[in-house]
């Protein structure tokens, strides 16, 4: 009886936010337009160039391809944003992650499975690890984690050049191989399309679905939330600031572990310096950011940019620069965040205004 | 007699060294109060019957006062009397509901802070707003350069700021940046700031909230020397001491309405904190229990610590048994706050702390919690609510152990234990999935009482639990910590409110800088003897 008095006179909240995404969306759409039309490029052709070339059969299992990476990096970047951290040291973290696993994967003989899930554990791992620092610096002796995780992206470079080029880089060819050993059969993930989707998709859907549980229904979940929040609060209350901030950006590295795993167990079967994708760290708070930290969110939001990159090598073939498609990217983000800011703020409004009508209801009615 | 001096620097002749800054001073305000200056008499500020509400609360009613010009008034009440809201209407910063503002004798209406300043009223704020690496002259003329044609005229400026400083009787370095100021300077850069912008009438906001002793010394003798020169100082604080050796005139406010004006030759410290924390609020009706011998809650030399500074919590002991209400009286900030963070583990401090026996001096927040303490927080918004979270998400918080399984929150139990808390404590809503933002004040302290109060404590501390709620919410809540204190409860409260204080309380100590000054029985207690010692006007050996 409760819960219908809000519906009455409009949308629900999800829907109005859903709306407002959509909103923002052609906002950047049309701001991008219009940089077209300066440039002397004919938008709606460019437009029409992305639409019809993206919505190929071909194109779409391209895009979900491309989504793998940017799930598990917005969903690294969330679990952090979802108690105020800023992990900006996702692409340190899953290139270590990367190296580390691909080089772990090489050594070791498994049954097929096992041998993807051990790699998979090892990534992970190597992942929180890197992120631990970042952590220890904060809680030990109160370091910023911004500043700390990007300074940790460039000493995550500089040790895995030094153990590439030392320890794990494949020289049986006479070194004209630039990766580390191929990880044998039973350590590589199949393609579900062959290749056109690989297998890493469905792990990375599961993660997201994983995030989903522990942010969002779990115990830990509802102190990270609460901590994000209101740390005052939720410190009052007994939650250890310092405990959850250590979990968190454990979780954080052990996802963002993952993010590179597409191309280390999926495709080339190895790491390398040139092999092995670069930029999803900060692409992945753009897609968390478009996703608003929600699972759901998250997923669309990399199919979007999963979407626009996948359009991006048709567009150069019929004369407009393919930058395009990272402009539309970066607008989105921009058009994102202030159309929400301003939904959500109207929604609070009409929230408290729709509770003080209820009460007086309420009370005439009694 | 003071008129008289505000003529003579008028003049701007007699002290000609001064010359251009009383000229300058008297420049924004003299189109607007052609009228004033024509008969001299008009107050510096008015304010008729001015009411300000905020959704759910009121928080100024029906307030008027006059402020004579060149005189320091000061405006004392406790933490949430509605002192800076009423500034905040008078600096411009929203409009009020109702009721109107006179600047010189003529009506105005502030849309926004820079109507204000225009017609000559400055307000420094508590917390400085200075951008640290620049200079103190760049502070200073930010937002109003001096410049011809473009170009920023340095010179000018600095020689109109360091006039200005003089007749503070400041020296300052306008070069040097704001950084390698100390705090009682920061202060005067604020001050020399709000004054280079013409400010005629000056509002300052609990300034000496940040000053050691001497700094509130040489602050007092700049704001003399302001006012000798014709210069109106409101002055907002609750520090009786400062209040009664600086002001002039001294307005009390007691939620949220004037309580009256008076001079400080006419009233006595202790007179004036009982106009502050009032009289003729709805009384708790004293009532006996069974103090029983069992000790539920001991503190013993219980110590808070600030390196270079005096203690917050100073040496505390106490014991509050099984079914005893303690009350704990005191102006705000005397350590109350430090001393339930204290308790709660929040803050680290040296002592002992037992709960039924167990100690958990060392335990951390959340062990003291399972040993059994619960906290009414001082401030519901920032210690104990997520004010864009749901009803039911915030009764969850600290008692989200009670309802999970496997690691997952039960979310259906936890909406029923949130239903409860909402229908035993009358928390108006229309249901448990509306956020905390979207609830008045009142009820949300009645959340989260409630929720307090449902994690079933063996001690409470409950600061301020009626702070802010209606009468008949307030009764209900007093007879809660009443029945819970009936079953056993520890309770240790803290409140400004001296009749909840007296009519809950099986014995009230006062506190003073940190210290516990005395202790008393309620029956003992008067409001007077009580004002007495939390001025530090008496000190009881206990």
């Amino acid at each position: 009886m409760t819960g219908k008095r809000n519906v009455i006179d409009t949308l629900p909240r999800p829907v109005v936010t859903l709306l407002s995404s959509l909103v923002a969306v052609l906002l950047a759409l049309a701001i991008c337009g219009v940089l077209l039309l300066v440039t002397g490029k004919d938008p709606l052709a460019a437009y029409r160039t992305i639409l019809e070339t993206g919505l190929t059969g071909n194109k779409l299992l391209e895009m979900l391809k491309r989504s793998t990476p940017l799930m598990l990096s917005a969903s690294a970047v969330a679990i952090g944003f979802k108690m105020n951290l800023f992990n900006i040291g996702v692409e340190g973290q899953y290139l270590f992650a990367a190296l580390i696993a691909a080089e772990f994967a090489s050594r070791i003989s498994a049954p097929p499975v096992l041998h993807v899930l051990l790699t998979l554990v090892v990534a992970s791992a190597a992942g929180a690890f890197w992120a631990s620092i970042a952590a220890m610096l904060k809680i030990t002796r109160g370091i910023n984690e911004v500043i700390s995780t990007i300074m940790l992206n460039f000493i995550s470079l500089s040790v895995m050049q030094w153990l590439f080029d030392n320890y794990m880089r494949d020289d049986s060819d006479g070194g004209l191989r630039v990766t580390t050993t191929e990880i044998a059969p039973s350590g590589q993930v199949p393609d579900i399309v062959d290749g056109r989707l690989n297998g890493m998709w469905l792990v990375a859907l599961f993660v997201v679905f994983c995030y989903w549980l522990i942010v969002f229904r779990s115990k830990f979940g509802f102190r990270l939330r609460s901590s994000g929040l209101n740390s005052t609060a939720a410190q009052t209350s007994g939650i250890a600031a310092n405990r959850m901030i250590v979990v968190a950006m454990l979780l954080s590295g052990a996802i963002a572990g993952l993010v590179a795993m597409q191309s280390v167990v999926g495709e080339e079967y190895a790491y390398g310096p040139q092999a092995t994708p670069t930029g999803f760290g900060f692409a992945g708070i753009a897609v968390a950011l478009l996703g608003r930290n929600h699972p759901v969110g998250i997923v669309v939001a990399a199919m979007l940019f999963g979407f626009l990159d996948s359009t991006s090598a048709v567009l150069q073939l019929s004369g407009i620069p393919n930058s395009i498609v990272k402009v539309i990217q970066a607008v989105v983000v921009i058009t994102v965040v202030i159309v929400n800011e301003a939904t959500s703020r109207y929604m609070n409004h009409r929230t408290a205004e729709q509770t003080a009508a209820a009460l007086r209801a309420d009370k005439v009615g009694t | 007699m003071r008129c008289g001096c505000v003529a003579l620097c008028r003049g701007g002749v007699t002290v000609p060294q001064r010359g251009w800054v009383w000229q300058y001073l008297s420049m924004p305000d003299s189109a607007a109060n052609g009228s004033a200056s024509a008969n001299g008499t008009a107050p510096a500020v008015e304010l008729h019957n001015i009411s300000k509400g905020f959704p759910g609360v009121v928080a100024n009613r029906d307030i008027s006062m006059t402020v004579e010009r060149g005189t320091i008034h000061a405006i004392v009440g406790e933490n949430g009397a509605g002192k800076s809201t009423l500034m905040k209407t008078l600096y411009g910063l929203h409009q009020p509901d109702s009721g109107t503002i006179a600047v010189n004798g003529t009506e105005v209406e502030f849309g926004s802070p820079s109507d204000a300043i225009d017609s000559g009223i400055g307000m420094v704020h508590q917390h400085f707003m200075l951008a640290d690496n620049l200079t103190v002259l760049e502070n200073i003329i930010l937002g109003a350069e001096p410049a011809t044609g473009g170009v920023i005229d340095s010179r000018e400026a600095a020689r109109q700021i360091t006039e200005l400083a003089r007749s503070l009787g400041v020296e300052i370095d306008v070069n040097s940046p704001v950084a390698e100021l100390g705090v009682g300077q920061r202060q005067r850069v604020e001050i020399l700031k709000v004054l280079y912008r013409g400010a005629k009438t000056l509002i300052l906001d609990e300034p000496t909230a940040v000053l050691v002793p001497q700094e509130v010394d040489e602050l007092f003798e700049n704001l003399r020397r302001l006012v000798d020169a014709g210069t109106t100082v409101l002055f907002i604080s609750h520090k009786l001491d400062e209040v009664l050796a600086v002001s002039n005139r001294i307005t009390v406010i007691r939620q949220g309405t004037t309580v009256g004006t008076v001079t400080p030759a006419e009233v006595t410290r202790r007179q004036l904190a009982e106009m502050m924390v009032g009289s003729d609020l709805p009384q708790p009706e004293p009532r006996t229990s069974e103090v029983s011998d069992r000790v539920r809650l001991e503190v013993k030399n219980l110590s808070v610590s600030r390196p270079g500074r005096r203690d917050l919590v100073h040496d505390v002991s106490f014991a509050i048994h099984s079914g005893e209400i303690l009350g704990v009286a005191g102006v705000e900030g005397n350590g109350q706050f430090e001393l339930c963070s204290a308790l709660l583990g929040r803050e680290h401090s040296n002592g002992t702390v037992a709960i039924d026996g167990k100690d958990v001096s060392h335990a951390s927040v959340r062990d003291r919690k399972n040993a059994g303490i619960a906290y009414v927080p001082f401030d519901r918004q920032r210690e104990g609510l997520m004010l864009t979270s749901s009803l039911w998400e915030n009764n969850l918080l600290g008692q989200e152990e009670k309802f999970t399984k496997y690691g997952f929150v039960n979310v259906a139990a936890a909406r029923a234990a949130c239903r409860e808390v909402i229908s035993r404590f009358g928390v108006l809503t229309p249901n448990e999935d509306v956020p905390a933002f979207a609830l008045s004040g009142g009820n949300q302290q009645k959340l989260v009482v409630g929720r307090t109060m449902s994690m079933n404590p063996a001690v409470l501390l409950a600061a301020h639990p009626t702070r802010g709620i209606d009468v008949g919410a307030q009764a209900a809540v007093w007879e809660e910590i009443r029945t819970a204190r009936d079953a056993g409860l520890a309770v240790l409260l803290v409140s400004a409110d001296l009749e909840e204080l007296l009519g809950l309380s099986d014995r009230v100590i006062v506190m003073f800088e940190g210290s516990v000054v005395a202790e008393l029985s309620p029956r003992d207690a008067t409001p007077e003897l009580l004002g007495s010692y939390m001025t530090g006007a008496k000190v009881a050996a206990r």
